[in-house]
């Protein structure tokens, strides 16, 4: 007898699968597969260009969404009126920029709309911001480059005193690029000050290879499921264009260490640096699943899955072990859009 | 001289660390060798039954090995003597 399957309603944003990609897509990809639901997949989209709109066979309906900027009011009444349409039992946001007004309409959601998320605190949030990263380090016990966050380029001659180049400068939310002198760190500022303003983190640059985690944690210290993935193919942008997971029992360990210490609840991606000397440096926490999660189903980990049975209050064991050795290449894809479709989302702001 | 004890090798001579994710290729002498290392032999076990096997001598047998076994090395496949800090 076929077992059957519960439906469920999932809005999920991210879905501008494009060269820098959210990670919508692999997320939706991820719960389709659940061997539990049978999803209903409505998008949630910033901009009419995201193409994960027009891939109907993944997204079922899509609506625009006020942008984070425009504030938690705006993002609110537009929920209610896609929920009183859609009924959505649960809302994955994935996007870092965003997270901060979610996580405050957490509750109201919950309690008014019947929307259940699986989300970091506030404080879990706040505490590992790229700006705090290194109290963040001390504070749980890992390794973290130095770091200082500057607002003026005036700043940059005095950078010498503390660090030695090359150095990485960073955006608050997105962007990263490696400066080799005080000119390049000046370059680098402005371009992504004017892209995700103030302030700019300069960060020590520490040589060694690349590593990534993609993990769960369950709000109570426990890590639901984990795996690690060194970056095969770096883009420009340096994002993976294909990974493989890798054993690396001590970064397993930091991980779950890491995961107990901050009783961190919801997905996260790891991001450090292994040394030739073996040792680890977080580079940055990212407070949701990254556009590589996919790769964890594959390893036999379906984080997403977890996340929605998490939200919905139910319990799930942790996952215990996953395939070594998986790769995942990125590819892009034309798709051929009618401009009626473009010009639906455009004018009345869902396809 | 010891091989990392996770280290996979496949019939056609590709060998894969999994702590590193590092994947290469090797000819079917190196394959040999690499197997017999996982197996644990010995240098001297190793030489027998190379000599035996092909036709070379000694003394070019001990400067490929060393050579072989430094690029092992230089690719993270050997196992590193601990040292203390």
């Amino acid at each position: 007898m076929k077992k059957k399957l519960q439906k469920i309603t999932i809005a999920v944003t991210g879905l501008n699968a494009i060269d820098s990609p959210g990670p919508g897509i692999a997320v939706i990809r991820a719960v389709r597969e659940s061997k539990n639901f049978n999803v209903r997949i409505i998008g949630l989209s910033y901009e009419t260009l995201e193409p994960g709109i027009y891939m109907h066979d993944l997204v079922d309906k899509t609506y625009q969404i006020p942008f984070p900027s425009s504030g938690t009011e705006s993002l609110l009444s537009r929920l209610q009126y896609i929920n009183s349409i859609e009924k959505i039992d649960v809302l994955i946001p994935n996007f870092d920029a965003e997270l901060f007004s979610f996580i405050k309409l957490e509750k109201t959601l919950r309690k008014e709309m019947g929307i259940k998320m699986f989300l970091p605190t506030q404080e879990q949030f706040e505490a590992r911001h790229k700006v705090n990263l290194e109290a963040y380090g001390k504070k749980h016990g890992i390794k973290v480059p130095h770091g200082k966050k500057i607002f003026s380029i005036n700043e940059i001659p005095s950078l010498r005193n503390e660090f030695s180049y090359p150095v990485v400068v960073k955006g608050q939310f997105y962007d990263a690029a490696v400066a080799y002198t005080p000119e390049q760190v000046a370059t680098h500022f402005n371009k992504i000050s004017a892209k995700w303003g103030l302030p700019i983190i300069i960060q020590q640059h520490i040589y060694g290879s690349e590593l990534n985690v993609t993990a769960i944690g369950d709000g109570k210290g426990n890590t639901i499921g984990a795996v690690p993935m060194r970056k095969q193919y770096i883009t420009d942008k340096g994002k993976a264009w294909a990974g493989i997971s890798i054993d690396d029992e001590k970064l397993m360990k930091t991980t779950q260490k890491l995961l107990k210490s901050t009783k961190w609840r919801g997905g996260l991606e790891l991001e450090l640096i292994k040394t030739s000397d073996g040792d680890y440096y977080l580079l940055e926490i990212n407070p949701r699943f990254p556009a590589w999660v996919y790769l964890a189903v594959g390893c036999g980990q379906n984080h997403p899955e977890a996340l929605v049975n998490l939200a919905l209050g139910k319990a799930v064991k942790p996952f215990k072990i996953y395939d070594i050795g998986k790769m995942f290449i990125r590819y892009s894809f034309d798709m051929i859009v009618e401009l009626s479709e473009f010009e639906k989302i455009s004018t009345l702001g869902e396809l | 001289m010891k091989i990392k004890r996770n280290i996979a090798l496949s019939d056609t001579g590709f060998v894969f660390n999994p702590s590193s994710g590092d994947s290469f290729s090797t000819n079917p002498i190196g394959m040999e060798i690499i197997k017999m290392l996982k197996e644990n032999k010995s240098k001297e076990e190793i030489k027998k039954q190379i000599l035996t096997v092909y036709m070379t001598d000694e003394a070019t047998f001990e400067k490929d090995f060393y050579d072989f076994g430094n690029m092992l090395t230089k690719l993270n496949l050997m196992e590193t003597p601990e040292v203390k800090k």
